[in-house]
């Protein structure tokens, strides 16, 4: 917790405190992810600004009690503004031995554990590594421990429901939740609601987790009230701008986009995808969205899927594909057709932690020399990066404007992070973007299906169907005056070098590049794309409240680049670029610029901590002189 | 390079390109786009509606020569990219140009899939057993032993029959061609388009420069009655000079032999009569080979189902009848929100 106020003697005793970290964790069968689920939607109607963290692990259902089986959900919430999930929970809520083992080490001194002592059985422990049960063996000395049979506590609660013991035992991660409401003053409405809407049709289990919901809230109570062993604290509400808000997760932001940005061209969309973690999510939300004339395609494999991409937008539609890393791979060829042929196409590319198979639910953001860079030939195409869950949404649109208004592949940069992670979104106005209507050309006078726009050099988007402008297009070189098949030398340097002036020239009908904290010139540039954003930016707040000389960039558009970039650059006296790889973007920025932009990489498949992006920037401004 | 005003007949010249046939002389990829172009023009096919889409390969140049709307796409990968074109367009009548390495190495995932699903298009697979454009190596049709730069001493791998694929794949239309049936091929390129569904024709296509003469025990002229068979449905399976030849069900075995009506008491109507809705029976003819048997020609199984893009449009219409003013404002304003004042 930072900045912990004087406690006030409320009707509670509760303390006042700026902003928490809470972790909850425990087998992946407990339910961790509804559980902070369901704390990050109480927690935004309780007006805080949060960040959540869900870290899951790969295998669906790991053999319960193991520490590979741990699933974690990790929310920071506060009431100044939240840019992260919190370098280290101030509580961790485990609910077996196994999820103690695992998060322990990341807990602040003297910070909270709640452990569901039921579960903490010779067993468990034993399959955990544990030679003691560390609840009483002097493990967790120093921290303020609520040791408390969660498990017998639930299954009394939840008796006169009726439940078999076991869906009556899987009703503890809500007594859990409701014990955690209680020492956040949290309301309990929200999600008795959601209880009842989800278990519509089994009254019985949604009467069961809301008395367990209940019985924690009073543990809570009584426990404080009898021996004040619990501290209970108060969140206030953050600043935030006024306006109309929800949760939103990367996933959900990005399908969105896409179908507000086809909207905006006036296309109908076509997805198709195969299953990959983290990506599959795109397919799941867009399936279930056909009400706005999306043709979602589960295709054989990701070849396919990239291929029925491309055989839409040949038809007229936004072709749209998503994947990871492994999967974009195998679509590299397909994205290769679509740039000699000039199509739109949409790629999104959830990254995550490889080479190969890899780390498949832990995030990084190594695929930038891919996207850039990945292809055979000269194959020039757009990249865009998300920052956030939230910016997700506008990523999208621009990645189906520049598709649609320059005829070309787009990928666009999530990673896995942004992809589950959620954060409180003020609802835009649709209807309040700019429009970017498509004009599928139909005028037979002069047509060839390589003719360019001017300005944009786009070339003209002409559909079958459309009478006197029957052509064909393919993979081979094509003249750029007739279209039709050619093998000359000079016309492929011709066509090589449009190809390349196209993809360049986007850069002009592109925003400069902003200053997202900080001066313009002078000093240490931070530089960062994708899902480090938010811990930079809060390394870079902090560091200037003790004014250091320390701004932050970050880029959306990775290539082209911003017009302006090289000059911003220019004007800073040392640039450090922090990324979830080994320094893709800090090669980039070398080779455009020429700037000695110096690396800070971690690839752990976990975020960066703030106070890691802190750490180094103080090194640079101490080295400085 | 376009036309402006249409003649109100089209020709099967006007199926044509304005593009030089890039194809070796006496290929008898000649004669398929052909056959192609009279099939066109028999059923006044609108030019702007028909869509030829191709991998990689010989045959893959095939789009190039018509003057309809045309894809020459990636290797192997013509079926998926021309599902994406067929779900977003269900007006295009798309016929998909492939060879044998394209179909079934590179690409054998995506015919798989296509038949499965049942896409409405027609799949036409050059057969000639072999790998043309990159000089003559031996292809998943070549026959054991086949010698090619790539092999040698001889390919010692079984080869996979197209039309048998087909039918295990689940396609319900399966036909076989030869590329050098100048009357009846332009009419088996009709049926497979009049089928709604994946229509797939296997046409045996000679390669004058790497594979020339592999069909000619049943194809040179002398051959045609004695080794083929047209099957016609409903019709006796007979065949031969005088149709004194066919074919009949082995006694007491699931299997088929070659009979002489007239000969050791065997009447006519001991001879099976094609039944092209028979799958069983579509297996049996396509797995007959010379020299043993008459190789089979025609419409070897075609039994219509539900296509993929009428399930995808039935449910795309059920939801848009269910939410016909459906807003993004909306959506994003569904579910938990709340106000910051």
């Amino acid at each position: 917790m930072e900045g912990s106020q004087a406690a006030g003697m409320s009707k509670a005793r509760r303390e006042e405190v700026d902003d928490v970290v809470i972790r909850f964790a425990g087998d992946s069968g407990d339910g961790i992810q509804i559980t902070g689920s369901q704390f990050t939607l109480t927690t935004a109607l309780a007006g805080n600004d949060l960040a959540t963290f869900p870290d899951f692990p790969a295998e669906i259902r790991a053999p319960a009690g193991t520490t590979f089986g741990v699933s974690a959900f990790q929310i920071h919430f506060g009431s100044r503004d939240i840019k992260t999930a919190g370098d280290a929970p101030d509580v961790l809520v485990v609910l077996n031995p196994a999820a103690l083992k695992v998060n322990l080490g990341d807990l602040v001194s003297g910070g909270m554990i709640i452990a569901d002592t039921g579960a903490f059985t010779d067993r468990n422990l034993k399959k955990a590594g544990f030679d003691a049960n560390p609840v009483d063996d002097g493990t967790l000395d120093g921290y303020q421990v609520v040791a408390v049979d969660i498990t017998a506590l639930t299954l009394e609660a939840v008796k006169p429901h009726g439940l078999s013991q076991k869906e009556a035992a899987r009703c503890k991660n809500m007594w859990s939740l409701g014990l955690v409401y209680w020492i956040y003053d949290r309301d309990r409405d929200p999600s008795a609601a959601w209880l009842n809407q989800r278990f519509a049709d089994r009254k019985e289990i949604a009467d069961s987790n809301i008395a367990a919901i209940n019985a924690g809230h009073a543990y809570g109570e009584t426990m404080e009230v009898s021996a004040g062993k619990v501290h209970a604290y108060s969140v206030a509400p953050a600043k935030i701008a006024p306006g109309l808000y929800r949760t939103v997760t990367g996933i959900e932001a990005l399908s969105w986009g896409i179908i507000a940005g086809a909207g905006f061209a006036g296309l109908r969309t076509t997805f198709a995808g195969y299953p990959i973690t983290p990506a599959s999510a795109i397919l799941h939300t867009l399936s279930k969205m056909k009400q706005f004339d999306v043709t979602t395609f589960q295709a054989e494999d990701e070849i396919a899927a990239a291929g029925a991409a491309i055989g839409a937008a040949y038809a007229g539609n936004l072709g749209v594909t998503a994947s990871s890393g492994p999967g974009i791979a195998l679509k590299m060829e397909a994205i290769g057709l679509a740039i000699s042929v000039e199509l739109p196409l949409i790629i999104i590319n959830v990254q995550r932690a490889g080479p190969s198979t890899g780390l498949p639910t832990k995030t990084e953001q190594s695929d930038l020399y891919q996207a850039v860079y990945g292809r055979n030939a000269d194959a020039p195409l757009v990249v865009l990066a998300a920052r956030s869950p939230s910016d997700s949404f506008d990523v999208a649109i621009e990645a189906v404007r520049l598709a649609t208004q320059f005829m070309t592949p787009v990928m666009v940069l999530a990673d896995g992070y942004i992809a589950n992670a959620s954060e409180p979104w003020k609802i835009p106005d649709v209807d309040a973007y700019d429009k970017f209507p498509v004009h599928f050309h139909t005028d037979v006078e002069g047509f060839h299906p390589f003719m360019r726009d001017e300005k944009t050099l786009a070339r003209a988007w002409a559909i079958p169907g459309t009478p006197g402008l029957e052509h064909r297009i393919g993979g081979i070189e094509k003249s750029s005056t007739t279209g039709n098949i050619s093998y000359d030398a000079e016309n492929h340097q011709v066509m090589t070098d449009l190809r390349k002036e196209k993809i360049d020239g986007i850069a002009k009908f592109i925003p400069d590049q902003d200053v997202a904290l900080g001066d313009d010139k002078g000093g240490i540039a931070v530089v960062g794309w994708g899902s480090t954003y938010g811990p930079i930016n809060r390394a870079v707040q902090l560091l200037r409240t003790q004014k250091a000389k320390v701004s932050h960039i970050h880029l959306r558009h990775i290539w082209p680049l911003p017009p302006n970039l090289g000059d911003l650059l220019r004007g800073y006296d040392k640039i450090l670029v922090p990324e979830m790889n080994t320094g893709q973007l800090t090669t980039v920025l070398r080779d455009q610029y020429l700037v000695p932009a110096e690396s800070l990489s971690k690839v752990s498949g976990m975020p960066f901590k703030v106070t890691e992006i802190e750490d180094a920037i103080r090194d640079r401004l101490e080295t400085k002189k | 390079m376009n036309v402006t005003t249409r003649p109100e007949k089209l020709t099967p010249k006007d199926y044509a390109s304005d593009q030089e046939v890039r194809w070796c002389p006496g290929c008898g990829d000649y004669a398929i786009v052909r056959a192609m172009q009279s099939a066109l023009a028999e059923m006044q096919a609108p030019l702007e509606k028909t869509v030829f889409i191709s991998g990689i390969g010989c045959a893959a140049r095939f789009p190039y020569y018509m003057s309809t709307y045309g894809f020459h796409t990636i290797h192997g990968r013509a079926a998926a990219i021309a599902t994406g074109t067929k779900i977003a367009n269900p007006e295009l009548d798309i016929w998909v140009i492939s060879g044998d390495g394209d179909s079934l190495s590179i690409g054998g995932n995506h015919l798989m899939h296509v038949l499965r699903r049942n896409v409405d298009l027609q799949y036409i697979l050059f057969n000639n057993e072999i790998y043309g454009l990159t000089k003559g190596q031996y292809s998943p049709t070549s026959r054991v032993g086949t010698r090619s730069p790539s092999t040698p001493a001889g390919s010692i791998d079984a080869p996979v029959s197209p039309t048998e694929f087909a039918i295990g794949c689940g396609a319900r239309f399966v036909a076989r061609g030869i590329d050098s049936q100048l009357k009846q091929l332009p009419q088996l390129f009709m049926r497979a388009k009049k089928h709604k569904g994946a229509s797939f024709v296997e046409v045996l296509q000679n390669c004058i420069v790497y594979a020339d003469g592999i069909y000619a025990d049943f194809t040179q002229k002398s051959m045609v009655e004695e080794k083929q068979i047209a099957v016609e449905h409903g019709k006796p399976l007979l065949f031969g000079k005088d149709r004194t030849k066919g074919i009949r069900l082995k006694p007491g075995r699931m299997e088929v032999e070659v009979v002489t009506v007239g000969a050791g008491g065997i009447e006519e109507k001991d001879i099976l009569v094609h039944d092209e809705t028979n799958k069983m029976m579509a297996h049996l003819l396509a797995s007959m080979e010379s020299p043993e048997f008459p190789v089979a020609v025609g419409v070897l199984y075609c039994e219509p189902g539900p296509t993929y893009d009428e399930g995808v449009y039935h449910q795309l219409d059920e939801a848009i009848a269910a939410q016909p003013k459906a807003s993004m404002n909306d959506l994003l304003r569904a579910g938990s929100t709340w106000t910051v004042e």
